[in-house]
């Protein structure tokens, strides 16, 4: 792989990493029995993908577990922390549409992620589902659900914009990405009887940021929690 | 009487406001209970299964609401000591496989959880059972994860006692959970061994990876034991439940299959079983081992164990927590009903 290339596949494997690690702190805790299931299934997905983008750039667990903060390369909305149930379902609508609509095109094309992405848009088809579908449940369901919906929607807005800043070494034009994002995710807000956020989508510490190294606060401590065991036993295999 | 003509013949028509198979309401006859009382009997000792719709005795149908309920709960709060280290895991591949035996117990609560509903018993009920403490699950799960090690013990010796105890289900008398049994029998013997591996290589790995598995295996071997439930002669419902086949098999005479399974099992991991009176017995053909603490187990049991408060609390608050999500959905099932899904 060409160097540009490899900081394709950490900045993609990052997000798929580091979103499967929140998800799996749902475990044992999911508001069913079903979502525990289904939300263990996407976070298994998301590893899975992490595991064959890292494998490409590198070792992966030495990319997993010996990197520190400022060298993830995933977007900030990913490493948001779960918040309540409205909060890690606008995170998976935001992020699993983004996805979705990426792996398409990659697919599509002809390059080294051509393989990966014919795989990961089935996974990430389903996960757009999933998201979709308690975005209308909640968003059309009681008052409550509404209000935390809508709370979620809003509170996680600004990290979007991020995910359509130029992936250096990836061949897909961000623009009619976003295009298409925005009117599916808008679809399915309007569906579900949700404004759609007004608040700017990048901002001074947004845009691009994550796939720079800068992290939000709550970053670093999710990754302590991740590599200690790794880090305390240094050369060891498991 | 041909199996097929017999199986017709326990099935009682449905009555309604009466869930089927019923047994003991005010208006079957002395006779005709006697009738199905004899087929039930018959069916049993023929080794037939017993299906929902089946006549039954009450008496059986409570033990295996109960049996069943308990097995399912045990699921669902063992998914528990092994999601703690989810965010931990030293590699990504064991991260992956524990995420997917995590996920694996959450689908066995299910099956589980269906084949007690088969019984007339709704799920949140039993769930309700279990938040009040008037339900219980399987005593190993009180006990802590301390380190990285207890995962691999638990799959090889929790998961391992599981089987011993549930492989025998797969021919219980109730179809159901029999059924349930044989889906879930496969998937555990699938995470015993990835347990088992998980051991082996922290035992050949560095002195600190072997001494944390000899830790593990230390701190899991007794509460392992005590998982095939009291002695003989101390348990309550064990006689019934072998004249109705939904047992097979005595309590001690697991425990015993069970040590003489993980003994050589132990010894090609490199690691020992901390019972000083472990030794093969040539006349009995099998191995002697030390008397079980039954105190600690009984205290386990009463809720005074290491972890009780602390499970049943996470499992009350995810739900509590999770009941406006629930509200939600049932409000939109009720506002869409009839319409379309837009699934595909």
């Amino acid at each position: 792989m060409t160097p540009l290339r490899t900081a394709a596949a950490l900045a993609l494997g990052d997000d798929a990493l580091i979103l499967s690690h929140r998800l799996g702190e749902w475990m044992g805790h999911a508001p069913a029995l079903e979502e525990e299931v289904a939300l263990a299934n996407i976070a298994l997905d998301l590893l899975g993908q992490a595991r064959v983008l890292l494998s490409t750039a590198g070792d992966e667990d030495d990319l997993a577990y010996l990197r520190e903060e400022r060298a993830f390369r995933n977007v900030q909305l990913v490493e948001q922390p779960n918040g309540d149930f409205a909060h890690t379902i606008a995170r998976q609508l935001y992020f699993s549409t983004y996805q979705h609509l990426l792996y398409g095109e990659l697919a599509r094309g002809d390059s080294e992620f051509t393989g990966l992405a014919a795989k990961a848009v089935k996974e990430t088809a389903y996960h757009r589902d999933h998201a979709e579908q308690w975005t209308l449940r909640l968003g059309d369901g009681t008052d409550v659900s509404h209000a935390r919906m809508r709370t979620a929607c809003e509170a996680l807005w600004r990290f979007t914009g991020e995910l359509f800043q130029p992936v250096e070494g990836l061949d897909v034009d961000p623009e009619p990405l976003e295009a298409a994002w925005r009117a599916s995710v808008e679809a399915v807000l309007t569906r579900a009887g949700l404004p759609v956020p007004e608040g700017p989508r990048t901002g001074a510490w947004s845009a691009g940021a994550g796939r720079q190294g800068v992290h939000t606060e709550s970053f670093g401590r999710m990754l302590a929690e991740m590599q200690h065991l790794h880090r305390s036993h240094p050369g060891a295999t498991w | 009487m041909t199996t097929a003509a017999a199986a017709a013949a326990r099935r009682t028509p449905d009555r309604p406001g009466v869930p089927a198979g019923s047994a003991g309401t005010a208006e079957e006859s002395a006779a005709e209970h006697q009738r199905h009382q004899h087929l039930f009997d018959a069916a049993v000792a023929a080794d037939d299964r017993i299906e929902p719709r089946d006549w039954m005795p009450d008496a059986y149908r409570a033990t295996l609401v109960r049996q069943i309920a308990q097995h399912a709960h045990s699921e669902i709060i063992g998914m528990q000591p092994e999601a703690n280290w989810i965010t931990r895991a030293p590699s990504l591949r064991r991260k992956a496989i524990l995420m997917a035996k995590v996920q694996d117990e959450a689908g066995h609560g299910l099956y589980l959880y269906s084949a007690a509903e088969t019984l007339g018993t709704g799920r949140e009920e039993l769930l309700d059972k279990l938040h009040t403490g008037r339900q219980k699950y399987s005593s190993i799960f009180n006990y802590p994860t301390l380190t990285w090690a207890d995962v691999g013990a638990i799959g090889w010796l929790v998961d391992g006692a599981a089987i011993t105890n549930q492989v025998p289900l797969c021919r219980c008398s109730y179809g159901p959970y029999a059924r349930a049994m044989v889906r879930i029998c496969k998937e555990e013997s699938f995470h015993q061994r990835q347990g088992y591996e998980l051991l082996l290589a922290l035992s050949n790995g560095t002195s600190a990876q072997h001494a944390m598995a000899q830790d593990a295996v230390d701190r899991w071997w007794w509460p392992s034991l005590m998982m095939f439930g009291p002695p003989d002669d101390e348990s309550a419902h064990s006689a019934q439940s072998m004249a109705w086949k939904i047992k097979r098999h005595s309590n001690d005479e697991l425990r015993q299959r069970f040590v003489d399974i993980c003994v050589p099992q132990a010894k090609s991991l490199g690691l020992t079983l901390p019972d000083p009176d472990l030794r093969w017995n040539e006349e009995r053909g099998h191995h002697d081992f030390g008397p079980i603490d039954w105190t600690e187990f009984k205290e386990v049991l009463k809720g005074n164990g290491p972890c009780n408060e602390q499970r049943i609390t996470q499992r009350r608050r995810a739900h509590d927590e999770g009941a406006w999500v629930r509200e939600a959905a049932a409000a939109y099932a009720k506002k869409h009903t009839g319409e379309t899904g837009a699934r595909a």
